[in-house]
């Protein structure tokens, strides 16, 4: 109990100190099991995936805020296990935790904290330089769940692999969420046979081996949610896109499994308007800009949807950063065609990568490598455009993003 | 009668984005004014029959499984053997050769196509950029991204693609295989966008026409840069190593 006592105010010194992760690697350096004390006596939840862990986690916080208080949580994206320790660190003794978790890291984590619920978002390709093979991961996952049966998990039923990981769970719930890029999915994780995804849009799927969609406990039906006993609820949100309703529909998810009613936890959900800047309208370069950012083909496609129907110049901004996976040839498996029409301005340390497969999708656009000049480039082409509203849609990789949201000045209301 | 570009197995050899060669030969086909379609052919159906086939790079257990496929139809040396171009990549390469490693490093039967095996190296996975200089074609040097564990070995009846400059390719100082028009490389990028004379070169092989020069701007503006970073990083090293030599120079002699 001592040494607990020492370690917690010890790590909460560390953490404070610095507000970055600094505090964390020094914690774990004292004490390898830092994590399991920091966590001991909370209600603990993770949220992992490919996709929508940062938004899904905010999700989650804000939903449980209302009824269970101050919530311990890695707000910024901060993912591995020094993240943690700086956000449980930070926070009161007792605060439930609602974590983002990396996805090679959950394992281990859902063997050491033991957390009352896993929330398993999606599975599929990203930094390509690294062999991150999506059907080990999910194995990976699988096994932690075989010897976690304490563990409620609340799993994307869309999607086969996140699937294969919770179908060993005590609870699973099965959330049809939806699934848009199914390339990664199509090898069978039970027998390495043919998973078949049926043409209706319900989104139906099964191998010859037997291994099936599990019939969802909650479907995301385009604004509403459908419940197994047929109780509807509407959704409605500030953050834009399919794939925020199915972030959504996943943390309410969470939260019921918690103890917080749909009612509730949609009802703060919907209030939330961005997501660590995602989303976000900020001054760049001298006019306002919607940010955004996009990791992966799955991700860019969903976000290629979301901007297609508008008409303000889109910039798009692609870096080759470690963070980002150092080889950019995954922008051949991204739909850029949909941007034909469209006023576009390519940036970013790899806009020559990308300026050719403009070229290849026959998008008539600019080169611009500086990030704010390509954004001021956009919307002086444009004609500028109306005070207060975005002038210009940005979309970047993860360190494109961050470059832009570090150069942003004021901003201003999403 | 529209030029068919088959891209192969995009569901098991489409994990590095090299269904983007399809694209390109398709593009730049219509860009001359030739009729060209891209036929994505999927694993669940036939391959099938097209005047030019793209091979890409994937996972070990779906490359094995497209080996089997393309093993027990022959529709593709079939098509080989009529003299269609193939430009297989990375784990599309491999299969083209005699075996190639599964998972657990046992060897299986590749498709027979190249003179080549393929076994997985013993040291760490070739992952970067990589420069090749063309052996057996009056190409411009080859710019590309490599990732594989494996290691090539050609045997008689195929050539190089390429000597390579910086990088690993086949792990003997060149990358790739050429036998007829059937081409083998571990470049992604994927490798006709970095090398739009090399996309070209399949397309007059498939057409049997010379095909005149495209405004290749963007194209060359990337080469420019990917080439120019590959070899600033090569000076790099060189002027460190230097360095290093001539501080311990300085130290060996004592007070300069
Ligand atoms: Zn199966």
């Amino acid at each position: 109990m001592v040494a607990t006592r020492v370690v917690n105010a010890l790590s909460r010194r560390l953490a404070a100190g610095s507000g970055t992760v600094a505090g964390g690697h020094v914690g774990l350096a004292v004490d390898p099991r830092l994590l399991e004390h920091l966590a001991a006596g909370r209600r603990v939840a993770l949220v992992s995936g490919t996709n929508g862990k940062t938004t899904t986690t905010r999700l989650l916080a804000v939903a449980l805020e209302g009824s269970l208080g101050r919530i311990a949580t890695n707000a910024t994206g901060s993912n591995m296990p020094t993240g943690h320790v700086t956000a449980l660190a930070g926070a009161p003794p007792g605060a439930p935790a609602v974590l983002e978790v990396d996805e090679g890291y959950l394992p281990g984590l859902v063997g050491a904290l033991v957390p009352e619920v896993v929330v398993l978002l999606n599975l599929s390709r990203d930094q390509l330089d690294r062999t991150n093979e999506v059907r080990m991961l999910s194995n990976r996952w699988r096994r932690a769940f075989s010897g976690s049966p304490a563990t409620a998990v609340v799993a994307n039923a869309d999607d086969p692999l996140v699937v294969w990981a919770a179908l060993p769970a005590a609870k699973p719930t099965w959330v049809a969420a939806g699934l848009s890029w199914r390339r990664d999915a199509i090898g069978c994780p039970a027998c390495a046979g043919r998973v078949e995804f049926s043409s209706a849009e319900k989104g139906g799927w099964a191998c010859a081996c037997g291994f099936a969609r599990p019939r969802p406990d909650v479907v995301l039906d385009a604004d509403e949610i459908v419940l197994a006993d047929g109780r509807r609820h509407r959704l409605t949100l500030a953050l834009p896109g399919r794939f925020n309703r199915a972030n959504a529909v996943m943390a309410a998810a969470a939260a019921a499994t918690m103890g917080v009613g749909w009612e509730e936890s949609l009802r703060q959900i919907a209030a939330v308007g961005e997501v660590a800047g995602r989303f976000s309208v900020v001054e760049v370069g001298g006019c306002s800009a919607r940010v955004m950012l996009a990791k992966n083909p799955a991700g860019w496609r969903e976000l290629l949807d979301l901007v297609a129907p508008g008409e303000r110049p889109v910039v798009v901004g692609i870096n080759a950063r470690v963070a980002d996976g150092r080889d950019p040839s995954w922008l051949w498996d991204v739909p850029f065609e949909r941007l034909c029409g469209r006023q576009v301005v390519a940036t970013g340390e790899r806009c020559r990568d990308l300026s050719v497969r403009l070229r290849y999708a026959e998008v008539a656009h600019r080169t611009v490598r500086d990030e704010v000049a390509a954004v001021r480039a956009a919307w002086m082409a444009h004609g500028g455009g109306t005070p207060g509203a975005a002038d210009v849609d940005f979309i970047g990789n993860y360190t494109a993003f961050t470059d832009v949201m570090s150069r942003a000045t004021e901003r201003t209301r999403a | 009668m529209s030029l068919r570009v088959v891209v192969v197995h995009p569901d098991l050899l489409g994990t590095y984005g090299d269904g983007g060669n399809g694209v390109v030969l398709v593009q730049r086909a219509r860009w001359r004014g030739i009729a060209a379609e891209l036929l994505e052919a999927t694993s669940d159906g036939p391959l099938p029959v097209g005047d030019l086939y793209c091979l890409g790079g994937g996972e070990d257990a779906a490359q094995a499984a497209s080996a089997e496929r393309l093993r027990a139809d022959a529709v593709l040396a079939r098509a080989a053997e009529r003299g269609s171009p193939v430009l297989a990549v990375c784990a599309g390469y491999q299969i083209l050769g005699r075996t190639f490693p599964a998972a657990d490093g046992r060897p299986l039967a590749g498709v027979g196509l190249l003179d080549v095996s393929t076994a997985k190296g013993t040291g760490r996975r070739a992952v970067g950029e990589i420069l090749a200089e063309p052996l057996c074609t009056d190409l411009p040097v080859l710019t590309g991204f490599e990732n594989h564990g494996g290691l090539t070995a050609r045997g008689p009846n195929v050539d190089p693609l390429a000597r390579v400059e910086s990088g690993v390719g086949n792990g003997d100082g060149t990358d790739g295989a050429v036998s007829g028009r059937v081409v083998g490389t571990y470049l992604h990028g994927p490798v006709l966008a970095r090398n739009p004379a090399l996309a070209d070169l399949l397309l007059s092989w498939a057409t049997g026409l010379s095909l005149e020069p495209l405004d290749d701007g963007e194209e060359a503006a990337l080469r420019d840069e990917r080439i120019a970073a590959v070899r600033a990083r090569h000076a790099g090293r060189w002027l460190s190593c230097l360095g290093r030599t001539a501080r311990t120079a300085r130290y060996v002699s004592g007070r300069s």
